[in-house]
């Protein structure tokens, strides 16, 4: 057996709650059903009345849990250092935004807490002391188009380690892992007006993993692009493909894994996240924690036919399945 | 991300007296993931048939009362939650005539972890 989990957060399910076709015991009792029993929340997006949340909310949700035998994994914090439209939130102001996402967490019996990638490091570092206190661990996001080597991302590794703490690290999300250009993506370029022949070249550079800026050039100067091809060529400033072969060495600084998909194949497939070469890193690293899915393919499909986050969910987590029963068994 | 869903076509109305309507007013949501306070929307722009409304016709309401653009600045203790409705009505004399009207509605949030500001638009041609 792996340390492994297989878990869901709730962004997964974002186009059919937002237009009430789901709620959250709906979410949640799909993700048992399919023996995702990890539960990651977003609480300024499933808690309405976020921040005033009550001692009866609480309990609201810890019952669902228990209903559905199912558990937190992951809280996801904003920050909104922009508040205020005449100026920054001070640094003080920071550190206690996060203070009181700490202690909902903590109210919540949650013991990791997803960091957006654009908190400074030394802010977090001041948060250290009540993340100790409360055992949670502060997880920096490190989303595409940042990386696991990111020099900012480093940064906050440094600090952990400056600080000598285990409640201060990173919380990859697999977008990073991005091999190949997703055909979601491609797609709705197409619908939106991108030539077949420049989406392919656009596909084709990505696949050969030329650095973005070269092909946006290409496409936006040299072959005059529209509008929607430029917008095709300028994701490849947020297509990161991380060294998977990394992992071992950064799995020591984070609990918890975002893991982003656009799209999985009818014979659930995941087309453009190289999973299938991080999950046999995660596992001979002897990592623990929750792969928790975060399907984010409706805004590239919504145009054009029903949203089903479920199915898409689903086959994900066959491919779980599928790919941790593989390392088990070679390991055997 | 949701921006095909911003506006509730079916919720365009006049208000006011019927017979000499004020203005109009709909349904609409935040095209975010998650919920924002007030006080970082700092534009709902909103045009029929082409014609751009000004920033002051337009009034908001997450369920509370009606606040300016203005007032929303410093509305730190309110937020628009995810998915939820909220009434926009906008002062424009007459209402809307009977017959079609395209009628947009271009949110402009302060999202801060964005480098820039962060553009929602949506347009739905409605009937009267």
């Amino acid at each position: 057996m792996t340390g492994i989990e297989r878990g869901v957060s709730l962004y997964s399910f974002q186009e059919e709650m937002f237009l009430g076709q789901m709620s959250i015991e709906d979410c949640v009792a799909f993700a048992a059903a399919i023996g995702a029993k990890g539960i990651e929340i977003l609480p300024e997006q499933n808690m309405p009345g976020f921040p005033n949340i009550t001692d009866a909310d609480i309990g609201w949700w810890q019952d669902l849990m228990a209903r559905h035998g199912t558990h937190f994994t992951c809280y996801d914090m904003f920050l909104d250092t922009k508040r205020r439209k005449d100026r920054l939130m001070t640094d003080e102001e920071q550190v206690e935004s996060i203070h009181r996402d700490l202690r909902l967490c903590h109210r919540l019996g949650i013991r990791n807490m997803r960091v957006l990638v654009f908190v400074r490091p030394d802010i977090l570092g001041r948060c250290v002391p009540l993340a100790e206190e409360l055992d949670i661990h502060m997880g920096v996001e490190v989303h595409a188009p940042w990386h696991l080597e990111h020099a900012w991302i480093l940064r906050t590794i440094d600090e952990a380690d400056r600080l000598g703490t285990k409640h201060l690290g990173i919380l990859p999300d697999m977008g990073i892992f991005m091999k190949h250009y997703p055909p979601a993506f491609r797609g709705r370029f197409e619908r939106e007006g991108a030539r077949p022949e420049v989406a392919q070249f656009i596909v084709d550079q990505h696949e050969k993993k030329v650095m973005c800026e070269y092909t946006i050039f290409e496409v936006a100067v040299k072959m005059q692009g529209n509008p929607a091809e430029v917008r095709m060529a300028e994701t490849l400033r947020h297509a990161p493909y991380a060294n998977p072969k990394r992992i071992g060495d950064y799995a020591p600084y984070f609990r918890h894994i975002q893991a982003k998909f656009y799209e999985m194949t009818p014979d659930c497939t995941d087309p453009a996240l190289a999973y299938d070469e991080v999950i046999p890193e995660l596992v001979k690293a002897g990592w623990q924690g929750a792969l928790s899915s975060e399907y984010e393919g409706n805004r590239w499909i919504q145009d054009v036919e029903p949203v089903d986050s479920r199915e898409q969910v689903r086959r994900q987590h066959v491919m779980f399945e599928r790919l941790l029963a593989q390392r088990e068994g070679e390991a055997v | 991300m949701f921006d095909r869903y911003l506006i509730d076509e079916k919720s365009v109305r006049n208000i006011g007296p019927a017979d000499a309507p004020t203005g109009f007013a709909f349904e609409a949501r935040l095209g975010y993931y998650r919920g924002l306070g007030l006080s970082m929307i700092e534009e709902l722009n909103i045009t029929v048939d082409g014609e751009a409304l000004p920033r002051a016709a337009v009034l908001f309401d997450e369920g509370p009362g009606p606040l300016t653009l203005d007032e929303m600045e410093s509305a730190y203790d309110r937020r628009w939650a995810f998915g939820a409705p909220a009434t926009i009505s906008v002062d424009y004399s007459g209402g809307l005539a009977p017959g079609e009207h395209r009628v947009a509605l271009q949110q402009k949030l302060r999202v801060s972890y964005m480098p820039f500001p962060s553009f929602n638009f949506d347009e739905k041609k409605v009937t009267i």
